[in-house]
């Protein structure tokens, strides 16, 4: 092994990750990063200090190995680097992509107190790309339980709890309301930033675990979690519906025609295609000038939507300054690049009618910051006199989202004021049998969260259910055992080859 | 309970998700008009758990929009819900031609929304024109079934377009029928029918008015006198129908409220009728461009397949 590495020994400047020019891209949803290639990986695998006491691993809401994988990464052994990762995080091509990075693991990292953090979620995306090119997805040797568990949403919250319910034998069907899984994933987040051929892999990746993914399923209206435990035979459920109700802006004209909540916009373009209209039957309304209300990751997808879409001009309204802003930093960088225009501390309050009933433009008013508000940030307030008209022809709404309401309307679980669920510390709800995490616990938080969340509903399913927590036994099987590589001995497959056991449900929910 | 245990356990929940082979099985077909059709779809799980009011967002291919249709009924014992569609726009006419028995639908979740909130009232009238007859169907069987007397209205072009006169009858204790041109029942508009029924039941105590806004407007105004509660249910545009995309919302009273999960039923008396016509036309020019699209599609399709005949034609002896 080399001489240990210091700061001083370490390459000081972060490896840039390579993008499609903006004026290129803007015309098309391809992805913009391109991601590292092995060079670039190995360069940036050289900067980290394998610190021993890993603050990057404390910084990850699931506890990635991070100097282990990247260790792996530095000796060329990608595939070690997967196994490293998909210990803990299944889904490393999305988090590499979607996780805000800066305020979690590299927020911490010992590199970043004196250079630039070391590129980790860059470096996770670059393994997590391998995994899938080379179809390296963990396939353990899984012994069969007797149980059953549904899984209700296929979002992030729900794969992850799948993931690790399959992991531990049980047979686990993920319900999902719309026509294909991935949930937020697949509906919110644009293919520039996460293509879906990335979700279809993660898929799967899980199918291959034997999970079964059944769509166009409104569990609560088709069915109820009630019945799922008490006739269908489900001996858990996991609850992952999300937080995705639209807050409304609640000003004068928010009815207009070209008004629209960020999620309608991204509905249509991503999940609907809308964006090939006429292709694809759905529409999207097409601003020339848009304006749009919120600074978070939703926003700017929104916006850099609009850009593709052949607006002319995209400005962002937000009421609080750009420190403030909750975006990812690489999302509002790149939102900049594009030529979206930031109007920072400020708040719209009437949109404008053209006398057709539809957006002429949208009233502001300046804001400033004054004293913290219960958040901690800066309450804005408004300064007098500040009122000016911003023309546009579309207004679109990301001022975040309330708990989708449908669970709560049709079972008995406890809510809390506005309407999540209340949980206990493994995330068990207030029904036997049944726990919840992700954005319909919590309110709407980030992808990384709610898989952490999904992860930790899994394990107190599985204690639930009274299965052995087996993780140390495959842990184990990380370094080889008699000089046998762990994937010539572990990687045995099991449901997906056997032949129909239970014919009763397993027929049942694939018979058509 | 064994029974219904083993039932559930052994009803196929949904069809597999994303093959391409697999759907939603059209079993019968009934045109009532030029433009009107009913389809009946397997789903036996749909049909268990559908009450009356609710509606489904249907998806005929895997290009399709997501477009809602109320259920029009559903028999629990064949494991069917029935849909009525009115073929105006791209996604129906395309659904008149391609939706035939054998064929499947690509995705039909459901039952959403509400169920309708059935009252106490011991009289009810049950008003549907056009496209809101079908519908107002369950209403009027769940009205009955609680044993409330029922009168149903409706409202029909002339009597060749009348359709589902037995069904009423079997669950309404009067039938109203009413006719543009008076060629069945009496002369005039759905609202006629229900002053009529208002005169003719002075204890009306609710009214379910399904149909277009307009209709459900004039339905709300001839109530409102009397102070008679009266529902209607709004169909606006919706994508995903699940309360995450905002795009179906309506102003009743002071409050906005989402079709797909606050409703579809609104007390008519609270619904800000201009504001949902405003938003039912927020696609018209999209719509009439994926028509365009489409029936260009269409006539290619059709100019190709004559193509081929006349290329197959034997070639004339000595050309």
């Amino acid at each position: 092994m080399a001489a240990k590495r210091t700061i001083r020994t370490i390459p000081a400047e972060r490896t840039p990750v390579r993008e499609q020019p903006a004026d290129e891209r803007i015309g098309g949803f391809e992805e913009v990063s391109l991601g590292y290639d092995e060079a670039e990986a190995a360069r940036e695998a050289q900067r980290c200090l394998f610190c021993a006491d890993t603050p990057c691993m404390t910084g990850c809401p699931v506890s990635v190995d991070i100097p282990g994988f990247i260790r792996k990464v530095s000796d060329q052994d990608y595939r070690g680097a997967y196994d490293t990762i998909a210990r803990t995080n299944l889904l490393p091509a999305v988090c590499g992509r979607v996780c805000p990075q800066e305020s979690q693991c590299e927020a911490v990292c010992t590199v970043g107190a004196t250079l630039e953090p070391v590129a980790i979620g860059r470096l996770e995306r670059f393994v997590g790309d391998l995994a899938i090119a080379n179809d390296w997805a963990r396939r353990p040797f899984i012994a069969p339980t007797p149980y059953r568990v549904g899984v209700i949403g296929s979002g992030p919250a729900g794969m992850a709890c799948a993931a690790d319910l399959a992991k531990a034998g049980c047979d686990v069907t993920v319900f999902d309301a719309l026509h294909l899984p991935g949930g937020v994933l697949r509906y919110g987040i644009p293919d520039f930033r996460l293509p879906s051929e990335v979700i279809d892999a993660e898929v799967a990746n899980l199918e291959r675990l034997g999970v079964r993914f059944e769509c166009n399923t409104v569990v609560g209206r088709l069915f109820t979690i009630e019945q799922m435990i008490e006739e269908m035979g489900y001996d858990a459920v996991f609850i992952g519906t999300g937080a995705g109700y639209p807050t409304m802006l609640g000003i004068p004209g928010d009815s207009l025609g070209g008004v629209l909540s960020a999620n309608e916009l991204l509905t249509r373009a991503n999940l609907m295609k809308a964006r090939d209209f006429p292709m694809y039957d759905t529409p999207i309304p097409l601003g020339t000038h848009v304006a749009v209300v919120g600074a978070g990751n939703t926003a700017m997808d929104a916006m850099r939507v609009c850009l593709r879409l052949g607006a002319e001009t995209v400005q962002c309204i937000y009421r609080r300054s750009a420190a403030e802003a909750p975006a990812r930093a690489e999302e509002l960088h790149h939102a900049e690049q594009e030529g979206v225009e930031f109007h920072w501390l400020t708040n719209p309050i009437e949109v404008l009618d053209d006398g057709q009933g539809n957006v002429s433009g949208l009233r502001c008013q300046r804001m400033e910051l004054g004293e913290p508000d219960e958040s901690g940030r800066r309450r804005p307030v408004p300064v007098p006199r500040s009122e000016f008209v911003m023309r546009c022809d579309q207004v679109v709404f990301a001022i975040g989202t309330n708990a989708n309401p449908i669970i709560g309307q049709t079972s008995k679980l406890r809510l809390d004021k506005r309407g999540y669920l209340r949980v206990d510390e493994d995330l068990a709800t207030s029904m036997a049998g049944v726990f919840a995490g992700g954005d319909i616990v919590t309110g709407a938080a980030t992808v990384i969260e709610a898989m952490g969340a999904g992860r930790k509903a899994a394990a107190g399913i599985l204690r639930y259910l009274g299965i052995r927590d087996e993780s140390l036994a495959y842990d184990a099987l990380g370094e080889p055992v008699f000089g046998i590589a762990p994937h010539e001995h572990s990687y045995v497959r099991l449901r997906a080859a056997e032949p129909e056991t239970s014919p009763t449900h397993r027929t049942a929910v694939t018979a058509r | 309970m064994q029974s219904s245990s083993d039932d559930l356990r052994s009803t196929s929940t949904t069809p597999a998700p994303r093959a391409g082979v697999t759907g939603f099985p059209i079993v019968a077909r009934h045109d009532v008009s030029d433009a009107t059709f009913i389809l009946e779809v397997d789903h036996p799980l749909m049909a268990r758990a559908a009450r009356a009011g609710q509606f489904v967002i249907v998806m005929s291919h895997p290009e399709g929009e997501r477009i809602p249709l109320t259920i029009a009924d559903f028999d629990r014992k064949r494991g069917t819900v029935t849909l009525v569609v009115q073929a105006v726009g791209k996604t129906t006419r395309e659904m008149q031609r391609t939706c035939q028995v054998g064929t499947t639908l690509h995705g039909v979740a459901g039952p959403l929304g509400l169920p309708s909130p059935l009252g106490k009232a011991r009289t009810v009238v049950c008003v549907g024109g056009g496209l809101g007859v079908a519908p107002v169907y369950p209403q009027a069987r769940a009205h009955k079934e609680r044993g409330a007397t029922v009168i149903g209205v409706l409202g029909f072009r002339s009597a060749e377009l009348v359709f589902w006169e037995d069904k009423f009858r079997e669950v309404c204790d009067e039938l109203i029928l009413c006719t543009d041109d008076g060629s069945a029942g009496i002369h005039g508009l759905v609202t006629d029918g229900l002053e009529l029924a208002m005169e003719r039941y002075p204890d009306v105590g609710e009214v379910v008015a399904i149909g277009p806004p307009v209709m459900m407007q004039a339905c709300a105004e001839a109530t409102r006198p009397k102070g008679v509660h009266t529902v209607v249910s709004l169909n606006p545009i919706m994508v995903d129908g699940t309360g995450m995309c905002g795009g179906c919302r309506v102003r009743v009273g002071e409050r906005v409220q989402f079709a797909c999960v606050d409703g579809p039923d609104f007390d008519g008396h609270q619904v800000d009728f201009a504001d949902l016509r405003a938003r039912l036309t927020r696609y018209r020019g999209e719509e009439a461009q994926a028509l365009a699209h489409w029936e260009h599609a269409c006539r290619r399709a059709e100019n190709a397949a004559s193509d081929t005949l006349v290329s197959e034609l034997p070639t004339p002896a000595g050309a």
